[in-house]
């Protein structure tokens, strides 16, 4: 019976290579496929089932995950929300993440390069795997002061470290509570991210870097006279015209000098220094100094100081943008921050930063360390130059500029007694009867402490009124501690 | 006297003292590690459960170095591997439920209960059954306990269906899947049977296509085997269970008589009741849509189970998830009809592909006993034991892994389930006893020489 046994062996042999066959295709061929079906729910509970790295600011952890006792193991919980939400943005098994959610993803969830090392340790340990933390550069206390001076009004706050591109304050309001989103409750998030998308508000944009591009009004003089000051025939004392109103090159439209619309001539004789044209935001004295310099100049200086470059902090912002191929008239309006001119305040506090980093920009940046659980760092903030859009000399000269326009200009309400401030307002106007947008953008130092600012309220009004007080409270917060 | 030291080596009992530490260090440590995936710390009961399992390999160390001292020392290990391997991956699955929530599962605790009666029942057969041949005289009681046994769950008030199929009887509580008993009943009785007809089954008949077909008059037994799957096939609705009856008797008689064409007889025979199952019944014919296709979006709901089981396939690749570390629990009988599943999913292909080995080994021993024996009836009951193992793992895995439609069968020694788990039990302790008696060396007197088939004197 040997002979028959040795088939029956065979047969055996065969129905296990099928076994064997089939396997190895569910295992490794088709496994691309079914990870990727639409109702493969593992993939889900895989990413939500890891115990996700906290996100820091100050030694306080703003975001992190606890153990929930239902089907995805973690729950995602923020402490505040509603004020570090643009910046960390939610988690939500409903509808995906967003902010450093969504850009460190792989370092809070633990699948980073950089942590394989670390993955390993856990995986030849037995440990459960743990994503990294990640601590921010913001600063509390800016933040605090910038999102309780905003109170709640439409509008971002943005301030920078100029010499290391640390972001130190992004405020973005109306915010939301990503906790609603974040949990696990499904029908009580889809009922959230409805009435969320549908606020007229919009509560879930990040007004700071995206989404949103504002006319810079006023506070693009600033990347005017750096152009002019680079331009080498230009100083802070050059005399330039300023009338009381201009009429466009080749165009019927009348530009009076003054943001209120009043025909002031911006000093005796039409004429006045550069610095005192800044100091008074004279609208006629850039748009005929900006058709002067020529498109390119201006562009060639709007590029160095970040716009139109994708840069990502590791949020993605969106380029700031001016117009292309225009004529006299589209130029001198784009001069003083208007017709097709769009910026992010990240961008505004970039060329506020530039100014008091000796005229270098340095890319921003919000992570300041990478650390794995057991508190060994995987890696630290490092500065980065992005661009210099001009020379230290030219720097100092901008600085200068700036002190008087806030000693003894439009932006006064800034003023710090002991701390060289210095500004520029902005009342960007963006729409027919509707209230101006009110920007202020500058910069604070004393002694080694530095912090360049941006702040935009939305249809605020006068700068000078609303954004400029904001700047104070946030400056203040970082400098005078 | 260099024989003498030869047959002092021939058993290996020491080998397997060994290979039942290694079973024991393997399977403990699985279960540790499921505690430390799942909680982040060793399971609370690690060194009751340890000392339970190395306490009862002593006890089957023991038991076959008193009673059957030439038995293969590898087929003890691996049942044990396989053994509480399945009680880990049961832990896993219970414990990821009871994070999880989303259902509920039997705590392993229930599946060592039942291990310890296993391994009670597999050393009280081989204390007590002194010779295999002994169980030759329970050929026709045998049948007639198998024939009962099997159409049990058809019986009111504990018959069972569960997931269409009438496999299981429930008494006072406890379910049981009495197939697997009726699958040593049969074993032994086809053995017998078998092994007294053998000579007028092999007796040509009419040669059809090259093939020589046996004996008209020979077709009785056949036909009655055939009738009997029918019946398991049209009443109870299972495929998996008719066709393993149905190829243990086939291979069984093939085995016995030499005859390829019973082969290919039982074959066709077996065809046409599968086309009559797949194409009439509702629950079969779901079972094969889910077999063709059950990602697609109109087949998606239907074959929930597979396609779950599928995705934790996937979900484990090559090296797995680690244990305690998957979702088996999004698996529906994630510890009992789809422990592969998880299996494959914690331990990736490397481990289902060492799963599928283990399972190879076991039978290829039982193979290598039958060969080995030297009576007809130990040898037809080795190599029917042998291959009922084959065939259930090849219902079972392909039907998790698209090979075959699904079926109601559970992994021997692996899966949730007392009554499977003790009736394996009983397998591997007559796989013992059998080669116990293909090694012993009264049997080869002289190495080397033809084995007679020809069974020695058997008090009937």
């Amino acid at each position: 019976m040997n002979k028959p046994l040795r088939h029956v062996w065979l047969v055996i042999g065969l129905l296990f290579v099928l076994l064997f066959t089939s396997t190895t295709y569910f295992q490794v061929i088709a496994q691309a496929r079914l990870n990727a079906h639409g109702q493969n729910q593992r993939t889900l509970y895989n990413e939500y089932g890891r115990h996700r790295g906290p996100i820091v600011v100050d030694g306080h952890a703003i975001a992190s995950s606890e153990s929930s006792g239902d089907t995805y193991g973690y729950l995602r919980g923020y402490d505040p929300g509603a004020m570090y939400a643009p910046v960390t943005g939610y988690y939500s098994v409903v509808y995906g993440f967003t902010g450093l959610e969504r850009s460190m993803n792989d370092t809070l969830s633990g699948e980073a390069d950089a942590l394989f090392y670390h993955r390993l340790s856990d995986i030849l340990s037995g440990r459960q795997g743990r994503g990294a933390s990640v601590e921010l550069t913001l600063d509390a206390a800016a933040q605090e002061a910038a999102w309780k001076a905003l109170d709640g009004r439409r509008g971002a706050v943005v301030a920078l470290d100029p010499e290391t591109g640390a972001v130190l304050a992004m405020v973005s309001a109306p915010s939301y509570d990503p906790n609603v989103l974040a949990s696990h409750d499904t029908g009580a998030v889809s009922k959230a991210w409805t009435a969320l998308n549908e606020d007229p508000e919009r509560p879930l944009t990040n007004r700071a870097i995206g989404g949103d591009l504002y006319p810079p009004g006023s506070v693009f003089k600033l990347v005017v006279a750096s152009a002019a000051l680079e331009s080498g025939e230009y100083t802070a004392d050059t005399e330039i015209p300023g009338p009381g109103t201009w009429q466009l090159p080749n165009s019927s439209a009348v530009m009076n000098n003054r943001a209120s619309g009043g025909t002031e001539p911006c000093g005796p004789d039409d004429v006045s220094s550069l610095a005192d044209a800044l100091r008074q935001s004279c609208n006629t004295s850039f748009a005929m100094l900006g058709t002067e310099l020529g498109e390119d100049a201006i562009a060639e200086t709007a590029k160095d100081f970040g716009f139109g470059q994708r840069i990502e902090i590791p949020l993605a912002v969106g380029p700031s943008t001016m117009g292309e191929g225009m004529d006299d008239a589209q130029l001198a309006t784009t001069s003083i921050g208007q017709y097709d001119t769009r910026v992010t305040p990240l961008q505004m506090a970039m060329v506020a930063g530039a100014f008091a980093n000796d005229g270098v920009v340095m890319q921003p940046q919000l992570v300041q360390a990478v650390r794995t659980n057991d508190l060994s760092t995987v890696s630290e903030l490092s500065p980065k130059e992005l661009g210099q859009p001009l020379t230290a000399a030219n720097a100092a000269q901008m600085r200068q500029m700036m002190v008087g326009v806030v000693e003894d200009g439009t932006g006064t309400a800034a003023r710090i007694d002991g701390v060289e401030v210095g500004g520029k307002t902005g009342t960007a106007e963006w729409g027919e009867g509707r209230t101006a947008h009110s920007w202020f953008v500058g910069y604070a130092q004393k002694d080694d402490q530095k912090i360049a600012v941006a702040v935009l309220v939305e249809e605020g009004g006068y700068g000078s009124r609303t954004a400029a007080p904001i700047a104070k409270d946030v400056m203040e917060a970082v400098i005078e501690k | 006297m260099a024989t003498i030291v030869s047959y002092t080596a021939r058993p290996r009992r020491i080998l397997q003292a060994l290979l039942l530490a290694f079973a024991v260090l393997i399977g403990v440590g699985a279960y540790a590690l499921v505690g430390l995936g799942r909680f982040d710390e060793l399971p609370p009961n690690l060194l009751t459960y340890g000392i339970g399992a190395a306490v009862l390999a002593l006890i089957l160390q023991v038991a076959v170095m008193w009673r059957a001292p030439y038995a293969d020392p590898v087929i003890l290990p691996l049942v044990v591997l396989l053994n509480l391997l399945g009680i880990a991956m049961i832990e896993s699955v219970h414990a990821a439920n009871s994070i999880y929530g989303l259902r509920s599962s039997a705590s392993a605790d229930r599946q060592m209960l039942w291990a310890i009666l296993g391994v009670a029942a597999c050393v009280a057969l081989i204390v007590l059954l002194r010779d295999h041949r002994h169980l030759r005289r329970y050929t026709w009681i045998s049948a007639v306990a198998g024939a009962i046994l099997l159409l049990l769950p058809l019986a009111p008030v504990i018959g069972d269906a569960r997931n269409g199929s009438k496999i299981w009887i429930n008494i006072a509580g406890y379910s049981f899947q009495p197939a697997e008993l009726a699958k040593i009943a049969f074993a032994i009785f086809f053995a017998g049977y078998l092994v007294s007809r053998r000579d007028t089954l092999a007796l040509a008949g009419p040669k059809v296509l090259g093939i020589h077909l046996p004996r008209w008059s020979d077709f009785g037994p056949i036909l009655v085997a055939w009738g009997f799957a029918m019946a398991v096939l049209v009443f109870q609705t299972d495929l998996g269970t008719s066709l393993m009856f149905f190829g243990l008797f086939v291979v069984m008689l093939y085995v016995a008589t030499d005859r390829l064409s019973w082969l290919v007889i039982g074959a066709i025979m077996f065809l046409p009741p599968a086309v009559f199952a797949a194409t009439q019944m509702g629950h079969v014919r779901t079972r094969i849509t889910c077999w063709l296709d059950p990602l697609s979006s109109a087949n998606y709901s239907s074959c929930e189970q597979i396609n779950q089981g599928l995705f934790g396939l996937a979900n484990g690749g090559l090296t797995g998830a680690g244990l305690g570390e998957g979702r088996p629990d999004v698996v529906p009988h994630a510890e009992s009809d789809f422990i592969f599943s998880s299996f494959a999913e914690e331990l990736g292909m490397v481990g289902a592909f060492a799963l599928l080995l283990l399972y190879l080994l076991l039978v290829q021993r039982a193979i290598r006993a039958a060969v080995g024996i030297s009576d007809g009836f130990g040898t037809l009951l080795a190599g029917g034991l042998g291959f009922v193992m084959a065939l259930q793992v090849f219902v079972v895995v392909g039907g998790v892994t698209r090979v075959i439609p699904l079926t109601g069968l559970t992994l021997p020694f692996l899966a949730a389930g007392g009554s499977s788990l003790v009736c394996n039990w009983l397998i591997a302790g007559i796989l013992v006893r059998l080669s116990d008696a293909a090694r012993r060396p009264a049997a080869r007197q002289v190495p080397g020489s033809p084995v007679q088939p020809a069974p020695r004197a058997v008090s009937a």
